[in-house]
């Protein structure tokens, strides 16, 4: 007999018999809706708790907001999508207050080191956020593959007001998450951090030293 | 690292529990690095659940547990299908042994002589880097604790903290004499040499291993809580993922996973989200630049389907792993984690350790307490530490003919002088005439009663009988 079959005859023969599931009341995790205002404030109180930066922008000022930001950090590059709105808004500014654009557009193995060792900053969208616990939600794809939210020691995501939600279990459903899901996807809350050392808290451990959102309202 | 082998779980004397309390309660940094450490962590719990009506939450978080335990079998097959529809492969192990042999020759058919690790319990639970060692492949630690305790040949004290038992001038030491970088007690730069190292690592690993927090079988979905981001690494730069997860780790809904995270992250380390909660779902697809070609999952039995079979014994299942109930013991806080010489130390593990290693080797474990209740207080999925504790200790005299023992190595510390001691103590109690002639006979000749009484003595006065038992009492009150 396989392992398989082992561990789950075991599991059906149970000796104990069969057992009853309880019934799962999610309402503790229910919040009054919370207006977007508050929804900002209070995702702007969460996420700077963890050493995030918020800063909030409109439609058409986001790109100067990007610029001082990359600025202020001396940042020699930016890690763009080729595709999305935010990346092609950024090729087609023609901007010269802005670093050197590069583009994720060639698989990780042929350009590892370089992406470890040399990329400065990154720039992505944001599939929401949760109000809540100060999280971004990113779902990696394609055009943003997964590695550029983790591995520039900068990570600055877009962010629309529209598109937070109050709570995660909130964001799930209106998204219909059940119904299946990305092969990665992501809650973020802040920058890498540890505590492992005497618990004293040490930011940029293996991912981004800093997380900037640009709330667009 | 051939040392490894007498610092990991099972070749550490369990049995030598008492020798290992006793050294490190007379040894201050001990004392003083856990003390202060879960001082921290339990008002740090406490804050991140202000404001929410905890009891019916860790009521939700009790059933979501149980609803998954009652419908196990159906989910993992679920899970299976869901997994390997995405691409994910799914592969069983009834034990350790079967587990490491399996991740070993994942590795081995890809050539792979570098595996990094995130942090996974599971794995220590198998002493998987001891076993890839043995065949010649070179296991990383990549979590900053768990790197720091392999460096230094140790394991880890606690699930969350690896390495709490250090403090910053011994870390600083020990990467001074191992990786060669400065004397420092700068913290920020201790972790940023650490960076350093470990990129390096992560960009030439040909396998990543890692653990699973929650396995959501509606999606096919293996979830990871984490703040370092070694875990998002680990998963997404090697070419291959292999998960390691016990089979108890598996949960119907993303839904599900909303109630569990609210309470793993806040009862860990009073966190109101982990920086990072990764969902994978499957392997890079052909037209993704990043993640790992190939997925792997492992469902490691290894003794829960035995804890399964029991309607008590089941409830130890629930757990999440998040490390509350250590934090808040008052045996663990003054012992640390190593003192135990289990891969889960403190309540968790005493309830759970005897079943993966037999009552015989753990049979000081479950007497290892004050039964003072904090762990169940404080547990996020309401397991009743307290209660499996004293069903552990029953078992390991071999309980009565009400409750026969089950589990392995039960009646270790059986002695047939106590067993005989405590018969006579039921019938004299149940028979009052020799009560009240044992109780009258004690009482006269009290002056020989010892005034030392073993080590329960140590730091007690011995109790003294009273001159007049209550049944001469009442009599001489005419009552």
């Amino acid at each position: 007999m396989s392992s398989r079959e082992t561990i789950l005859q075991r599991l059906r023969n149970r000796s104990g018999g069969e057992l009853t599931a309880p019934e799962c009341d999610f309402s503790v995790l229910e919040r009054d809706d919370w207006t977007i205002t508050e929804r900002v404030e209070r995702f702007e109180k969460m996420i700077e708790s963890v050493h995030g930066e918020v800063h909030h922008c409109t439609e058409d000022a986001w790109m100067d907001r990007l610029a001082e930001v990359l600025a202020t950090r001396g940042a020699r590059n930016l890690l763009i999508a080729k595709d999305h709105e935010i990346g092609q808004a950024l090729r087609n500014a023609g901007r010269d207050d802005l670093p050197e654009l590069l583009i994720y557009d060639e698989p990780i193995e042929s350009w590892r080191a370089h992406l470890f060792n040399e990329v400065d900053a990154s720039i992505t969208s944001t599939r929401g956020g949760i109000a809540e616990t100060g999280s971004l939600i990113l779902w990696p794809t394609v055009d943003e593959p997964r590695l550029m939210s983790l591995v520039p020691p900068v990570h600055i995501a877009i962010l629309k007001a529209s598109e937070l939600y109050t709570t995660f279990r909130d964001a799930m459903k209106a998204q219909n998450w059940a119904a299946g899901m990305p092969t990665n996807a992501l809650l973020i809350s802040g920058p890498s951090k540890t505590a492992d050392i005497e618990q004293t808290l040490a930011y940029g451990v293996h991912g981004p030293k800093e997380l900037i959102v640009l709330i667009i309202e | 690292m051939s040392e490894t082998a007498e610092h990991t779980g099972h070749h550490i004397d369990v049995k030598e529990f008492h020798p290992r309390a006793q050294a490190a309660i007379h040894n201050p940094k001990i004392r003083k690095n856990f003390r202060s450490a879960m001082d921290g962590l339990m008002s740090k719990r406490k804050s991140a659940f202000e404001g929410w009506d905890l009891e019916t939450l860790r009521d939700l978080g009790a059933n979501i547990r149980m609803r998954a335990l009652a419908n196990l079998p159906d989910l993992l097959e679920q899970l299976e299908a869901k997994l390997t529809e995405n691409g994910v492969k799914v592969h069983w192990a009834v034990d350790g042994d079967e587990a490491c042999r399996i991740v070993t020759a994942i590795c081995k058919a890809r050539d792979a002589r570098t595996v990094i690790k995130g942090k996974s319990m599971v794995s220590e639970e198998m002493e998987l880097n001891h076993y890839l060692e043995e065949q010649g492949i070179e296991a990383l630690e990549s979590d900053l604790g768990e790197y720091i305790v392999q460096l230094a040949d140790e394991t880890p004290s606690h699930i969350i903290m690896p390495a709490i038992h250090k403090n910053t001038g011994e870390i600083s030491q020990l990467l001074h004499d191992k990786t060669g970088t400065d004397l420092s007690n700068d913290v920020e730069y201790l972790t940023a040499s650490a960076r350093l190292q470990l990129r390096e690592k992560f960009m030439n690993a040909d396998v990543g291993v890692s653990g699973v927090n929650f396995a959501v079988a509606e999606t096919g979905t293996l979830c990871l809580v984490e703040n370092e981001g070694n875990g998002r690494m680990t998963t997404t730069v090697p070419p291959c993922h292999i998960a390691v997860t016990g089979i108890e780790k598996v949960v119907p809904t993303m839904e599900d996973v909303s109630g569990l995270l609210a309470l793993l992250t806040r009862s860990a380390t009073g966190q109101h989200i982990t920086t990072y909660f990764n969902m994978i779902s499957g392997p890079r697809k052909a037209d993704e630049q990043d993640g790992p070609e190939e997925v792997h999952l492992v469902l490691v039995d290894n003794g829960r389907s035995t804890i399964y079979q029991d309607d008590e014994l089941l409830d130890t299942l629930r757990c999440i792993r998040c490390g509350a109930c250590m934090n808040h013991c008052p045996v663990y806080t003054r012992v640390g984690g190593h003192a135990y010489g289990t891969t889960y130390p403190g309540p968790i593990g005493k309830i759970l350790m005897p079943h993966l290693i037999g009552l015989d080797e753990g049979r000081h474990l479950p007497s290892a307490s004050s039964l003072c209740g904090a762990c169940g207080e404080v547990c996020p999925v309401k397991i009743p530490i307290p209660d499996l504790l004293v069903r552990l200790r029953q078992e390991s005299v071999d309980g009565d003919k009400l409750h026969p023992a089950k589990v392995r190595g039960h009646g270790a510390k059986r002695s047939s002088m106590e067993a005989m001691i405590w018969k006579g103590w039921a019938w004299m109690h149940a028979s009052p005439g020799v009560y009240r002639l044992g109780t009258g006979v004690a009482s006269k000749f009290r002056a020989l009663q010892p005034s030392k009484a073993g080590a329960w003595t140590d730091y007690r006065t011995a109790p003294k009988l009273a001159a007049k038992t209550l049944h001469q009492r009442m009599k001489e009150r005419g009552q």
